[in-house]
């Protein structure tokens, strides 16, 4: 039995000690996400957090101002103008029209002040239909057989 | 070729239902010739996919612009090496380049026990077509990549069409690893599988002993290699492609292909257990079902994007499909370990805390908690909706946090356990086999905090690191010393001699050791430096010991893209040594960019020189330098763990053939002038 009770200790420092250390990490790091159009109904202290939005980058929107990049996202019908503060350079798949997620706050007057932005991610890449490029046909349902 | 795909695809479909069926009818009546016929209908869906993969293929090479699949992933100007990279870019040839993977072994694992194991191996067959059923239904009817291209007319109705040009493979998988980054990754994931058929299956037939587990270890290592293998390749890509100056950010595909690896991490060990002492059955096997269901989980959240995705991502049908199959998998194992569970039952129990069996229950148990740890970081969105109505993620410090602890603590046990004893260690063992590596480690850790090593983490790690490959040449030294002494050769010869000896405990040892190198390079990222400069010509830059010079800019066209090209010429102690050329590429069909990042990798550091485009105020381009100490570790580490893997993947004892003559029955010829009876001995001693 005390052999079994030794191995028990073990066990639980070792399990207590990380969940310790995941609530930690887990307070340090916890961002909410939520689309344009629930942004705009947040109230009281849900609107401080911080949180992570995604939508499509309106075109021509994007302009690269001094120390910040200031673009507007649409999703839902709704846009939301942004700013980027971060000081990473923005990813090369930033682009008009690209899908973009940004995480950050919101700030003053509607801006959300964002501090990362990350653009549709290479394993999930896949062309738009009707697209630029040579094709402009969609591809359809119907099977090659 | 597409109809001919297309078809071969509908016909390893059937092939494999009835590798299944008649399967399950094979097991149930153990007709001879019903068993053969489902091994051969299993070995004909592994051809048949074959054939289908390679005529989409063909179809990217023969640049045929009327397939939906390749316009959207290729172009004529792409070069080869990108077209056979183009098969798995997209959603539907990755979904086929599955299929193909586990078709290569689930055909390798057909022919090579063809007439072996006839009890277990119906079974065995029957689980993998499953999971090829299950891809080839996704391939045929969700996810085809024969699909044609089609537009609608002016009437409305949808016309078969052939586009001039494709719209050319998106410029990040334009990069020599990402050709073989995926393979690798997939075929981990795929491999996976066979170990999985052989637990399930040996549990369903109640098959005796400890046999599936010596059938499955070289299928469970080589799919470990493989996936080590990706994640390596993988990190090194986001290193050099991402221009983010790292290589892990903790993103849900990053996790994702990092959940199999632990879990078979674990069970790799574990198995030890069942081999040497008949312990842990339940636990076996069920690691091997959740490394499997980690394999389905991770193809899941790479394709689907559940996890990853805001709202605006999640598109994906094939999410529902995966989920499915992933409650089948789990009720089927649940039904058959309930059903057989009496057959699982242990033959020993834990002696001691100091013993080989806690060192590997401590390693399980932490590989286990990291597992936990990654999976409900990665999940956490997800359940955090279902549970709260808020969609809620966590960051690299939620996974920092609790993995580097535990990556030190299974380090530790890295240096530890291969030399504790089974059943109990004595303490004269213990001063003999640690007594020196401990006491070199802890003057490593002084000398550093002399020198001003100051961040906890990464002293511990230095710490452990020295401690872990002193115990591992300590072994090799003792070993080496005993041939050496019989044999007279010199003491590297002595060392491959002893290797060659026992493969599997010395690869081991070769794989312990490239995980210390790796260690060794993540140590190093607590001391990253970097600087941003917009640089006119001739400006310098300061990073560490090195001067950067902007010489000048140019323009260069390629054939599928245009190359801007920074030349900064790189100063160390201020002696010029090396030009560096980071680059922005434009592809010319996707107009987007690409960043191709300028590294000096040394042992002692990378010098890491992105050219972050321009600055639209001042038109002047953006140098963004980086200096990552020790990273070179991290990819030399991971050779050394896929050779030492390679090492303990061979054959245990060398034979040594000793031609000796049998005594002969009296009036028995000796045929052909051959002595009538060859022995073959192993040479073992």
């Amino acid at each position: 039995m005390k052999k079994q009770a030794k191995f028990g200790v073990g066990i639980g420092v070792i399990v207590i000690a990380m969940g310790f250390l995941a609530w930690l990490g887990y307070g340090e790091s916890k961002t909410y996400y939520h689309t344009i159009a629930e942004l705009q109904t947040l109230k009281g202290s849900a609107n401080t957090q911080r949180m992570r939005i995604g939508g499509t980058v309106a075109p021509g929107s994007i302009r690269h101002l001094a120390g910040r990049t200031d673009f507007v996202l649409e999703g839902e019908g709704k846009t939301l103008p942004i700013s980027y503060i971060g000081t990473d350079p923005l990813p090369d798949t930033f682009i008009d029209k690209s899908q973009a997620l940004v995480e950050g706050r919101p700030g003053p007057e509607g801006r959300f002040v964002a501090e990362v932005v990350q653009a549709k991610c290479a394993s999930k890449y896949e062309a738009a239909p009707g697209g630029k490029g040579g094709a402009t046909p969609s591809p359809t349902e119907r099977s090659a057989m | 070729m597409d109809v001919f795909g297309s078809f071969a695809l509908v016909l390893a479909f059937i092939c494999a239902v009835y590798a299944f069926g008649g399967g399950i009818a094979a097991i149930i009546t153990r007709h001879p010739l019903l068993i053969k016929s489902t091994r051969q209908a299993g070995m004909a869906t592994c051809c048949l996919i074959f054939l289908a993969t390679f005529s989409l293929e063909y179809l990217f090479f023969s640049d045929n612009f009327s397939i939906a699949y390749v316009v959207s992933h290729s172009n004529r100007d792409l070069s080869t090496f990108y077209k056979v990279a183009a098969l798995w870019s997209g959603q539907e040839g990755s979904l086929l380049f599955w299929s193909f993977l586990l078709a290569i072994y689930v055909f390798s694992v057909l022919l090579t026990y063809r007439n072996k194991n006839g009890e277990l191996m119906p079974y065995v067959g029957v689980v993998m077509a499953g999971v090829q059923i299950f891809f080839l239904t996704l391939n045929n009817f969700i996810e085809s990549p024969f699909k044609a291209l089609a537009s609608p007319a002016a009437d409305g109705a949808l016309r078969l069409v052939t586009a001039q040009d494709g719209r050319g493979l998106t410029p990040l998988l334009q990069y020599p690893e990402m050709v073989i980054h995926p393979p690798n990754l997939y075929s981990g994931y795929t491999g996976f599988t066979i170990p999985f058929a052989f637990a399930l299956g040996a549990l369903l037939a109640r098959y005796p002993g400890e046999k599936w587990i010596h059938l499955t270890r070289k299928w469970t290592m080589i799919a470990w290699m493989f996936q080590s293998m990706g994640i390596l390749l993988g990190a090194h890509w986001a290193y050099a492609v991402l221009g983010w100056g790292g290589y892990w950010g903790w993103d849900p595909v990053e996790n994702a292909s990092l959940l199999p690896w632990l879990s078979g991490t674990a069970f790799l060990h574990s198995v030890m257990m069942q081999e040497k002492r008949g312990m842990m059955k339940v636990w076996n096997v069920w690691l091997v079902f959740v490394t499997f269901l980690l394999c389905i989980l991770g193809t899941f959240l790479t394709r689907s994007g559940v996890v990853s995705s805001v709202h605006a991502f999640a598109n994906s049908s094939i999410g529902s499909w995966f989920v499915g199959f992933i409650v089948i998998i789990l009720l089927t194992c649940f039904g058959a370990y309930l059903k057989n569970r009496d057959y699982l039952k242990s033959e020993n129990q834990l002696d001691s805390i100091v013993s080989r069996e806690s060192s590997f229950l401590f390693n399980n148990l932490i590989l286990l908690v990291a597992c936990i740890a990654v999976l409900s970081g990665t999940l956490f969105p997800v359940f955090s909706e279902w549970f709260t109505g808020n969609r809620i993620s966590v960051g690299a410090p939620f996974f920092n946090k609790v993995n580097i602890p535990l990556g030190l603590l299974l380090l530790f046990l890295t240096g530890v356990g291969p030399l504790l004893a089974w059943r109990k260690t004595s303490t004269d063992s213990l001063k003999r086999n640690f007594g020196w590596p401990l006491g070199i480690g802890l003057a490593a850790g002084v000398i550093a905090l002399v020198f001003g090593f100051r961040q906890f983490y990464s002293w511990v790690c230095l710490i452990l690191c020295v401690f872990v490959a002193s115990t591992v040449l300590l072994e090799f030294y003792r070993g080496a010393k005993v041939i050496r002494s019989r044999s007279g050769a010199s003491y590297a010869a002595s060392a491959v001699e002893l290797a060659m000896r026992n493969t599997r405990r010395y690869g081991g040892y070769i794989v312990h050791m490239g995980m210390v190198f790796v260690f060794i390079g993540l140590a190093g990222a607590a001391f990253n430096r970097d600087i941003q400069k917009d640089m006119r010509q001739g400006d310098k830059l300061q990073i560490g010991p090195y001067t950067l010079v902007l010489q000048g800019f140019d323009t260069k066209p390629e054939r599928n893209y245009t190359a801007q090209r920074l030349l900064v010429e790189v100063l160390e102690q201020n002696k010029p040594t090396m030009m560096l050329y980071p680059e922005k590429r434009k592809f010319s069909t996707t107009e987007e960019n690409g960043t191709m990042v300028a590294i000096r990798s040394t042992l002692k550091e990378d010098l890491y020189v992105v050219f972050a485009g321009m600055n639209p105020d001042t038109q002047l381009p953006v140098v963004h330098a980086y200096l990552n100490p020790l990273v070179k570790w991290i990819w030399f580490g991971g050779v050394v763990v896929v050779f030492g893997t390679l090492v303990a993947l061979m054959p245990n004892r060398r034979a040594v053939l000793v031609l000796s003559t049998a005594p002969q029955p009296v009036g028995q010829a000796v045929a052909h002038g051959l002595p009538s009876s060859v022995t073959l001995r192993e040479g073992h001693d």
